[in-house]
């Protein structure tokens, strides 16, 4: 009964998740606008690659940069999409109070407009690695991908990405102001420490010791060896991670996912209570 | 005795633009913010330059992109979007029936705008310039200054048309602002040479002030290398930033005329949440 009510929650929020995304425009220009942003995005670190190495897209590091460049827009969407459902519910629509007080599991609301968050960011991150793939000779082969480290290592990640999100939606209860900057700041020091363009050997020493205590890093590493094992083989210098066999690479996600989570989890519960307390789920501040 | 109109539009850009300049006192944590988050990006594309062993310069190509990435989420988010906004919370109808000329709102707006983003870019440069110890060259500091202005005027003369243009949409506005960000970045080669996409890539880019601002601002900051990896020359790309300034601020002062009047027309001008 509990699990057909929370499905019926999880559905009905993914609809209205849809219609907010997509029902400004006609299917085309949406569909269109899906995949410029994210190539776009890519096309910038190719023509920096392109001006430095002449051309040549044949190689490990091309498709490291661009495989991870790739999935990186998870973190920049579904981040910054889990924070923002809460942000524009309360501020923008005036919603959130009315969701609050329904008979629904508030965690299944969230994940609802997440998913559909996650289903748009997985077509353009399908449709960046095809176009690596076919028009840049990136290294992807159906054939040898390695799933069991695959699957494993992007539901995690995703998950993680989930959960801090919702703990950042928290902040955004006391701090709507800030709820941007911080959000875009966090995804940003992933992005520079987290080895998603380049290998985190390049970093200074202090900076690396911070990269092995993100799960993005892992993610990373992670995604890459199950969806191209071969690249990560060939690829000459180190990544950071390569002392890490598969095993002990997803047992480190796991890991710091289950630190992430608790922390997320308590910071979100923290921030609501206190929100709560001071009246501020329904407030509007015109941020 | 009343105010010329000449005082009483100066007091109006001064009024519009003061919530823009005191606002960076208000909220001093988007300050931070500000300046920060283009660091990260910087730094990131810093780095993939550093792994692959490219020339120093490259990394002052992406200092500077990134300094001017400030500017263009600014014309974004502060200069298209804003009488959409101002719309929805109400504002527009009060400027519109206020006695000064529309073009002083929108002047206001970007001279406010200009302030607050200088200040951010400028933080941008030098804690990149310091964190990454790359050398600019200032042998050409008149010139310099010279490019940087004629690129704002023209930058903010293109967001005051597209203030005007953005009253025509609704719910797509956020998502258009969205959209010209990447691809702009891309097309006007903030982190790599413009050259690089091909002469008639650029070229269509160009319509960007920021393109060719950038470009020349390179070959200025690094006059060896800089000439190199130029689209244009210094001079040719200064002489079509002069056009465009004149070009923008003429359309935006005719495109906003022909929105209010459409507005009007349409009964749309005070409409919110379409």
């Amino acid at each position: 009964m509990a699990v057909s009510h929370d499905l019926r929650t999880f559905k009905n929020a993914a609809w209205l998740g849809w219609q907010m995304e997509a029902n400004w425009t006609d299917p085309f220009v949406f569909a269109t606008y899906s995949i410029v942003k994210p190539l776009a995005g890519s096309l910038i670190l190719v023509f920096m690659y392109l001006v430095i190495m002449s051309g040549e897209t044949r190689t490990a590091f091309f498709s490291y940069m661009f495989i991870g460049n790739a999935f990186y827009m998870f973190i920049a969407e579904v981040l910054f999409g889990v924070t923002w459902v809460i942000h524009d519910d309360r501020e923008h629509y005036m919603t959130l109070k009315q969701v609050y007080i329904s008979p629904i599991n508030f965690y299944t609301y969230i994940l609802g407009r997440a998913a559909i968050k996650i289903a748009i960011t997985t077509i353009g991150v399908l449709v960046t690695l095809a176009f690596g793939v076919l028009a840049l000779g990136v290294e992807l082969d159906l054939g040898s991908v390695d799933w069991l480290v695959f699957f494993p290592a992007f539901f995690l990640g995703l998950l993680t990405i989930l959960i801090m999100g919702l703990a950042l939606g928290g902040v955004t209860f006391l701090t709507a102001q800030h709820g941007v900057g911080i959000n875009e700041g966090i995804a940003g020091i992933f992005y520079v420490l987290s080895g998603v363009i380049f290998p985190i050997t390049v970093l200074p020493d202090w900076a690396q010791k911070i990269s092995l205590v993100l799960p993005v890093t892992y993610w990373m590493e992670g995604i890459r060896r199950g969806l191209s094992p071969d690249m990560m083989t060939s690829l000459s210098g180190a990544t950071g991670l390569q002392s890490f066999s598969n095993v002990q690479l997803l047992l480190a996600l796991l890991v710091s996912t289950v630190v992430f989570a608790i922390v997320s989890v308590a910071v979100f519960r923290y921030a609501d209570k206190v929100a709560r307390r001071k009246g501020k789920i329904d407030w509007t501040t015109a941020y | 005795m009343s105010d010329s109109w000449f005082v009483t539009n100066l007091r109006a850009i001064r009024g519009r633009a003061y919530p823009r300049v005191i606002g960076s006192k208000r909220e001093p944590s988007w300050l931070f913010f500000d300046i920060t988050l283009p660091i990260l990006t910087v730094s990131a594309y810093a780095y993939i330059y550093k792994y692959m062993d490219s020339p120093p310069e490259f990394v002052g190509y992406v200092i500077l992109g990134g300094a001017m990435t400030a500017f263009w989420l600014n014309i974004l988010w502060a200069m298209a979007s804003q009488l959409y906004w101002e719309k929805e919370i109400g504002n527009l109808q009060l400027y519109l029936i206020a006695p000064i000329s529309r073009m002083s709102i929108l002047a206001g707006m970007a001279v406010g705008g200009l302030f607050m983003t200088s200040i951010r870019a400028a933080a941008t440069m030098v804690i990149g310039v310091a964190i990454f110890g790359i050398a600019l060259s200032f042998a050409e500091p008149v010139m310099l200054i010279l490019v940087f202005v004629v690129t704002m005027v023209s930058l903010y003369g293109m967001g005051m048309m597209f203030a005007s243009l953005y009253l025509l949409l609704g719910r797509e506005a956020y998502h258009l602002s969205n959209l010209l960000t990447e691809p702009i970045y891309l097309v006007s080669g903030l982190y790599f040479p413009v050259k690089a996409l091909g002469f008639w890539v650029a070229a269509g880019a160009s319509i960007v002030p920021m393109t060719l601002g950038l470009d020349a601002l390179r070959q200025l900051f690094y006059p060896m290398a800089g000439s190199n990896d130029a689209f244009l020359s210094v001079n040719t790309e200064l002489g079509i930033l002069v056009a465009l300034c004149v070009i923008f601020l003429f359309l935006s002062k005719y495109s906003l005329a022909y929105m209010e009047k459409l507005g009007k027309t349409t009964g749309r001008l005070t409409l919110r949440w379409q």
